[in-house]
């Protein structure tokens, strides 16, 4: 398994200079069955990794680009009438994919960010009481611009939660950045990725991910993380059952990557910035300069 | 644990609450002491707040010894209450001015609790004690803030776990008030000074005595009557009697007279009350003319003042029934009359010659005493708080001459006219009415209301009160003081009606004063042995009482620990006592591991610091994680991790 994870690594680094750790957690996060926001200034190269990772896994990919005129109907499917059979004919939207990146999910309109979320939650789409299926695997990955940029919708904190995990990319260092300069940039390259595993493969590695052991030693911590958020007076809600769950998978994963067939802390506290960051506010009370994340790791002990 | 630094937040915290315990002392502190403490605390701020260094050392040292030297040269000494308190506020206040680190403020803030309980040294009122926890929770707070390992808190929430803390301790404090062995009077020796202030009436009268005690609107005692209080008019309380007059003072019957104790016959039914008295630092316990029932653990003397054994220098309570109808010692013992006789020969001539001149016109001593009364009541004297000095002849200068005075003065001439005319009489010292708090229906007797008035000796009546101020001014021993007093008349602003608001608030505090005096001041060894007793159904010994203390405090530790523990999961298995080994080996080398450090995590960086035990350290770790973490914990693994971390070195 971890060759294989490993193989996917590897190949998405080629593509993507230096953002070895953003790709893992990527990665975490689609073996764990989770949708991705990605957030970050423009030209970042947020799409860039999107696609690479669809490319590396062999999935069927499909791209919108959301503005504040596209409508649900643009990414579920319509139903046309066909003359010829005077019936009505569907015909799917972009959302029938296997991965399906939504580029600048806060641009939409909020009824159409919401037709979205609601697939990404049930997995499957319900027009003229119809309802179909999406293929497996299924993932979203959005990108968004951060809030403060004028014409957006930013996604509201319910929202958010549907999304496992939400990482940054942040600037390239200098070395990745010299290359990137020297070479034409990532986004040609994306069309030449062999897939290193197939749907098929995928599916057997993220039902491998759950079976990642985990240990009451290791529930007590995760209990521990939770309880924090909720008693401590830095953060204006604590963490959800569902954020907790999705510590748990995405834990499992990371252990999985790490070739482990167990979990560990450190698994926990490796994820932890991707899954807590868009869940936690911090109440503005003072942080002593640590970010939020950080500090909550700092807090709780691993007994 | 991360532990920072204190900042400017806890610096103002600090400086809150010691400024708040200061409070509760400079009023009592030595000018130049309470000024300096100001001084430093305002220049701590300031050089914070503008980001200045601190003091150097060449700077403090000096100030230090002259501290030092400014107390020793102001109480010639550095004990005694006043001097040691003054010491320890001061040196406080120095530390400060070198207060950096976490360690400095800790000290300061135990240093701060301590200064906060002096206190009581000083006084025990109700309002003391609410600013005194005002004080405790914001060092507590202060505690709260320093103690954080997490940056800064809000401070509400600094504010919200002190108050738990405070509250957690309540029970605690509780216990130990009501279970720890009290014992009589206070645990250690409070040095001397610790008495002076007090005011009471004194075993002595000289003109001008009890009216200057009467400037004091401080409190004397407190009264509870079982039943209604008799009238105003009726409620005498006996102190000192004096029977010696010297020309100019009146003093006590010496005990070495060896007197008979006075014959009393009392008629009706008695007034049975309960005195609360404020420590006045003499013997004498104030009791309604004329005891019956005495106190316990009194005694009584040969003219019926009753006395404590020892000078009464904490609040004391007593219970007493007196009779207000009475014959005292009709058959008094011949020299006992023949004292109350003396004066001294040859002074105030005019006014011997006036008591000659009642004598020669055949006047029966009945008669006698009337017509002095009816000459104050009819002649021009004047009832005054602020009575003309009086010359060498005092009596002759007062009954001829100035004619103003207050109750010392016509009760001495008064007396002084009664033997001089050879009718037995002798001056009763002590408190004239009371006011009466409608709110839990106790009296109110302040010093204030000092007064004294005399008993003559009549055939066949025995000892019978005369009071002559009431010839003069009739309304003060009717309606009390400050309605025989004109206005301009210098008398404590408490005991006046002329500010109803004020007055119907005073009432109201001082009940719960007297309150707060009943259930927490007077709980006593006497009072705690009776309490406890009454819960065990049998009468307790200390020992007993040891112990039960050590079971509550026990007991309520034990409760609060219980939450303590189950809040915090880290109740340790086997496998992590084992673990626990190894990390304690690490930490001998240097090596710590955070507390929110993971095993995997803190065994890769323990290598890198021992690279020499790399393999060994690796070994430990995969098979401790593996137990924990994938539940693979068998007797076997876990002989072979002891062994591993045993042969570890």
């Amino acid at each position: 398994m971890q060759n294989i994870t490993q193989n996917i690594i590897n190949a998405a680094n080629q593509v993507i200079l230096g953002k070895d750790r953003q790709i893992r957690m990527a990665l975490a996060c689609i073996l764990a069955r989770g949708h991705l926001l990605i957030e970050d200034l423009p030209g970042m190269g947020k799409t860039t990794l999107a696609h690479t990772l669809a490319q590396v896994l062999g999935l069927k990919f499909s791209r919108v680009q959301f503005t504040s005129d596209l409508l649900p109907a643009d990414i579920l499917g319509v139903s046309v009438y066909d003359r010829n059979n005077a019936v009505f004919k569907f015909h799917p939207g972009p959302v029938f994919t296997n991965v399906l990146l939504a580029d600048e999910v806060n641009r939409a309109t909020p009824k159409t960010q919401s037709a979205l979320l609601e697939v990404m939650e049930e997995g499957q789409v319900t027009i003229e009481g119809e309802t179909r299926v999406l293929p497996q695997p299924f993932f979203v990955i959005a990108t968004q611009n951060p809030v403060h940029h004028i014409g957006t919708f930013p996604l509201p904190e319910s929202q958010l939660d549907r999304f496992l995990m939400r990482i940054e990319l942040g600037y390239p260092d200098a070395d990745s950045e010299r290359n990137l300069l020297k070479n034409s940039g990532g986004r040609d390259q994306v069309a030449n990725i062999t897939p290193c595993i197939d749907s098929a493969g995928l599916i057997r590695l993220q039902q491998a991910a759950q079976q990642i052991h985990v240990s009451d030693a290791l529930l007590d911590y995760l209990q521990a993380i939770l309880q924090f958020t909720r008693s401590s007076p830095r953060y204006i809600n604590g963490l959800s059952p569902r954020a907790g769950l999705a510590l748990r998978q995405c834990a499992q994963a990371w252990a999985m990557m790490e070739g482990r067939d167990f979990a560990l802390p450190e698994d926990v506290q490796a994820v932890l910035p991707g899954v807590v960051g868009h869940r936690l506010q911090s109440s503005g009370a003072e942080q002593g300069g640590m970010d939020p994340v950080e500090h909550l790791i700092q807090s709780v002990a691993v007994s | 644990m991360r532990v920072k630094e204190p900042d400017i937040i806890d610096l103002r915290w600090l400086l809150l609450g010691l400024c708040l315990v200061m409070a509760l002392h400079l009023h009592h502190f030595a000018g130049w002491v309470a000024l300096s403490i100001m001084v430093l605390i305002v220049w701590r701020y300031l050089l914070a707040h503008y980001r200045r260094p601190m003091p150097s050392i060449f700077i403090l040292m000096p100030l230090t010894v002259l501290a030092g030297l400014g107390i020793l040269l102001t109480y010639r000494g550095l004990f005694g209450r006043d001097a040691s308190v003054e010491l320890l506020a001061l040196m406080l206040t120095l530390k400060l001015m070198e207060a950096k680190t976490r360690r400095d403020f800790l000290l300061l803030v135990f240093g701060g609790y301590f200064l906060t309980v002096t206190t009581f040294l000083f006084t025990q009122s109700m309002a003391y004690g609410a600013a005194m926890l005002l004080a405790t929770f914001t060092l507590t707070a202060t505690l709260v803030g320093i103690s954080h390992p997490n940056g800064r808190l809000p401070w509400h929430f600094q504010a919200k776990t002190a108050a738990i803390l405070l509250a957690q301790g309540a029970p605690i404090m509780l216990a130990l008030f009501l279970l720890f062995p009290r014992v009589p009077g206070p645990l250690w020796g409070i040095p001397q000074d610790a008495n002076k202030g007090m005011s009471g009436l004194s075993d002595t009268m000289e003109p001008g005595e009890i009216s200057e005690l009467t400037l004091s609107g401080e409190i004397a005692f407190r009264v509870q009557f079982e039943g209604k209080p008799p009238p105003p008019s009726q409620l005498y309380w006996r102190g000192p009697v004096l029977w010696h007059y010297d020309g100019r003072s009146w003093t006590m019957a010496s005990p070495k007279l060896q007197l008979p104790t006075e014959s009393l016959q009392v008629r009706g039914s008695p007034s049975r009350y309960t005195i609360t008295m404020e420590p006045s630092n003499r013997s004498s316990m104030l009791l309604l003319d004329m005891p019956s029932l005495l106190p316990e653990n009194s005694a009584v003397s040969a003219d019926l003042q009753v006395l404590a054994k020892s000078p009464i220098r904490q609040r004391i309570r007593y219970q007493a029934s007196s009779h207000l109808d009475y014959t005292l010692a009709p058959d008094a013992h011949p020299r006992a009359l023949q004292l109350n006789l003396q004066i001294p020969d040859f002074d105030n001539p005019q006014s011997r010659a006036l008591a000659q001149s009642w004598v020669d016109t055949g006047k029966s001593p009945e008669d006698i005493v009337q017509t002095a009364l009816t000459m104050f009541r009819e002649q021009e004297f004047i009832y005054t708080l602020r009575p003309p000095r009086l010359g060498k002849e005092p009596v002759d200068d007062f009954l001829f001459n100035t004619r103003r005075g207050f109750c010392e003065h016509y009760a001495g001439s008064f007396v002084y006219l009664m033997r001089a005319a050879g009718v037995p009489a002798r001056v009763v010292t002590g408190y004239q009415g009371g006011e009466l708090n409608p709110v839990g229906e106790y009296l109110i007797v302040r010093q204030s209301d000092a007064h004294a008035w005399a008993e003559v000796w009549l055939e066949g009546k025995g000892w019978v009160r005369v009071d002559p101020t009431g010839a003069v001014s009739p309304s003060r021993i009717e309606y009390g003081i400050e309605t025989a007093m004109p206005n301009e008349n210098p008398l404590p602003l408490l005991a006046r009606n002329s500010y109803p608001l004020i007055k119907k608030m005073y009432l109201n505090l001082d009940a719960i004063d007297n309150a707060w005096n009943h259930w927490v001041l007077d709980y006593n060894q006497k009072r705690q042995m009776e309490f406890l007793s009454s819960l065990a159904g049998s009468k307790l010994s200390w020992q007993e009482l040891a112990i039960a203390m050590i079971v509550a405090v026990g007991a309520v530790g034990m409760f609060l620990s219980y939450f303590i523990i189950r809040e915090n999961p880290a109740k340790k298995d086997e496998l992590q006592r084992i673990y626990a080994t190894f990390l304690r080996k690490l930490q001998r080398k240097g090596i710590m591991r955070q507390p929110q450090e993971g095993p995997l995590d803190f065994g890769e960086r323990a290598s890198q610091a021992l690279p020499s035990q790399a393999a060994q350290i690796h070994r430990i770790t995969d098979l401790y994680t593996q137990m924990r973490y994938r539940n693979r914990k068998t007797t076997e693994s876990t002989e072979l991790l002891k062994w591993l971390i045993k042969t570890f070195k």
